[in-house]
């Protein structure tokens, strides 16, 4: 088990080096003339203005906050979701069923309570804003 | 022994996946220019040579190898190299839990897998590898210094990681299914027979994986990270020469990976249609051991179905529009997401029923 | 034999990145070290056996978890310059406490008695975790997900305040 995971790790090596090795080819034989011009940021030629680091919308940290809970449950349901046939198969099926079940609607209701307060959606009504 | 087979896997299997990356991208080109009834790239020759357009591909990479490289002046260095760098590693890291064949119980009682490490937990090992994809594009985006990248890093990310939730869940109900994690169990368990396979045993699953899969790697309909013509090209827009390599040789990668893995998940991975492994062994010819027979059809087979998948990616490419933003969100949480709840209460109860 | 070096390498890894963490000037720099620190304690618990929970490791905290770290850093006001700094306050209570609880694992590193596990009782965790979810922490599991409700309501509700 232990060297199955051992060569994994072989591979990641493998992979590290096969990234370093083609940027440090390209590195070898491309030209390198920079220039002030060269150095700015992309704008569809337009001059940059400002700093690219904007603060953005708080509905993108939302979606994380959504995300982690969730995944969190996946993380739950995958032993569960390994060991379910097994238990059919000894009679037990009934019991694994309804905690998967009692599992999902709690988290169900959460997304619902989520879904109904409109924060998933994504284009604010504007006429609700001026209740 | 064992360590010169590991290494002889470590340098096959990656060999496999970097050989597919410009098949895919020549065959994205050609099927693009078909399906516009165009005839596509075909102009490059070696020597008069042309290979209905393959050529193209050697152009590219003596290209992007000789190209300058423009890193942005405002960029922060490190992790503008790291980004591309993360994604080609996380495409490849992936590939190590796939099966390409059955395994072969060797005359000394040793079992030789055709993969390169067949995890108990293959299945949450893929998901939580390619959930790191989320860095590289999350750290290009940022570390360029450009609003567009910026932007479309934002979206990517956000974008991923909510497909992320319907994938793992839609691969819950296959979990039941095949009562373990191990791909090679999942691929033995769904047995030669086509209708056997997931894809019917789980048709539903099978659709929301699929569209999660284009969401996390980012195609079409899902391709508003990259969305050409309103934010150029997203996060990767200030890359140029090998570090755009990467990129482009990473996001092929990770749509060959996605292949591989709803081939291996709901199109019976190695499973040659009518033919078990035994079956396979008893035909094999003369000339050629049985085992490694079974096992050359098997890969072969396989191959295949990583190839229509990947063709599927890019017919899908050409019939879908993009989403809007707000359509993809709604999608994902309130479409997708309750769906897959629900094909796992329904599995559950199903596996109840019929014994 | 190899296993000597690659614990090795995980404790620097994780040691190290903690350290960054801990130290770095900018705040972004700090948070992406911390990928380091969460991906050398996966590496421990693969040592430990615990194939599903070093998977999970990766897959939450690496991949949900910094996620979100990240997503509140660029949240952040004046970030832009990436090197706003984290100022460091209170050092010598700081490295007192780090003692203490230093000098308190060690305490409790030295007290247990520890198991020493063959190589070749490394078996797969995923069954008997889901055996025992069903089981023994049936009540406990279905108490995490109330748990993880809360997490969830509280947080937006916070998030949601400052959007209006």
């Amino acid at each position: 088990m232990l060297f199955q995971f051992g060569n994994v790790l072989v591979f990641i090596a493998l992979a590290v080096g096969f990234v370093f090795i083609n940027l440090f080819i390209g590195q070898l034989i491309r030209p390198s003339v920079p220039s002030t011009m060269k150095g700015t940021s992309y704008e569809c030629g337009e001059e940059p203005v400002g700093s690219a680091w904007l603060n953005f919308n708080i509905r993108f940290y939302i979606i994380a906050l959504l995300f982690i809970i969730f995944d969190v449950e996946i993380a739950f349901m995958f032993p569960i979701g390994v060991v379910f046939k097994q238990w059919v198969a000894e009679g037990r099926g009934m019991i694994a069923l309804a905690e998967i079940l009692v599992f999902a609607l709690i988290l169900l209701f959460g997304l619902a309570y989520v879904w109904i307060k409109g924060d998933l959606e994504w284009v604010k009504k504007l006429g609700n804003q001026g209740k | 022994m064992e360590l010169l087979i590991t290494l002889l896997k470590v340098l096959i299997i990656p060999m496999l996946v970097i050989n597919l990356i410009p098949l895919l991208i020549w065959m994205e080109r050609k099927v693009s220019a078909y399906i516009q009834d165009r005839r596509g790239p075909n102009r490059a020759a070696i020597l008069g040579v042309r290979l209905g357009g393959l050529i193209h591909n050697i152009a590219d990479v003596i290209k992007l190898f000789t190209k300058e490289d423009i890193v942005p002046a405002g960029a922060n260095k490190f992790y503008f190299i790291l980004a591309p760098a993360i994604l080609m590693f996380v495409s490849f890291v992936a590939v190590a839990v796939i099966p390409f064949a059955d395994t072969i119980t060797l005359n000394d009682g040793n079992i030789f897998s055709f993969q390169l490490a067949d995890l108990n937990v293959g299945l949450l090992y893929i998901l939580a590898i390619s959930s790191l994809s989320v860095y590289s594009i999350l750290l290009a985006g940022w570390s360029s210094n450009n609003k567009y990248a910026f932007l479309g890093g934002l979206r990517a990310s956000s974008q991923m990681i909510s497909y992320e939730i319907t994938m793992g869940l839609a691969v819950v109900a296959i979990l039941m299914l095949a009562g373990s994690a191990s791909l090679n169990d999942i691929v033995r368990d769904q047995g030669p027979l086509p209708w056997h396979w997931n894809i019917f045993r789980q048709p539903l699953a099978f659709f929301l994986f699929l569209a999660a899969s284009y969401a996390e790697t980012n195609r079409t309909p899902f391709d508003l990270p990259e969305g050409e013509s309103e934010i150029v090209a997203g996060y990767h827009v200030e890359y140029s020469s090998m570090k755009f390599a990467l990129f482009f040789m990473g996001e092929y990668a990770a749509m060959v990976i996605a292949s591989a893995v709803t081939a291996s998940l709901f199109l019976g991975g190695w499973q040659v249609p009518f033919f078990s492994t035994e079956a396979l062994r008893v035909l094999a010819p003369d000339f050629l051991p049985p085992v490694a027979f079974a096992a050359l059809v098997q890969a072969t087979v396989f191959l295949a179905k990583i190839l229509f998948f990947c063709f599927l990616f890019v017919w899908v490419r050409w019939t879908l529009p993009r989403f809007r933003y707000d359509q993809l969100m709604r999608f994902g949480w309130q479409f997708m997401l309750p769906l897959a709840l629900f094909n796992i209460l329904v599995t559950g109860v199903w596996l109840l029923i019929v014994p | 034999m190899i296993a000597l070096p690659l614990f090795g390498f995980f404790a620097l890894l994780t040691v190290g990145s903690a350290l960054i963490v801990s130290f770095s000037r900018s705040i972004v720099y700090s948070g992406f070290a911390l990928l380091g620190t969460f991906f050398g304690a996966a590496g421990f618990y693969l040592f430990l056996s615990s194939d599903f929970v070093a998977v999970t490791q990766v897959l939450i905290y690496v991949g949900g978890v910094l996620v979100l770290i990240l997503f509140a850093i660029m949240l952040t006001n004046k970030i832009e310059d990436a090197t706003t700094s984290n100022p460091s306050l209170n050092r010598i209570a700081g490295a007192v406490l780090t003692f203490v609880l230093f000098l308190f694992l060690v305490g409790i590193l030295s007290g247990t008695d520890w198991v020493v596990q063959d190589e070749e009782k490394f078996a797969s965790m995923v069954t008997p975790i889901g055996n025992a979810l069903l089981s023994s922490y049936l009540l406990p599991f279905e108490v995490i997900s109330i748990a993880l409700l809360a997490a969830l309501l509280g947080a937006v509700v916070l998030v949601r305040r400052e959007v209006r």
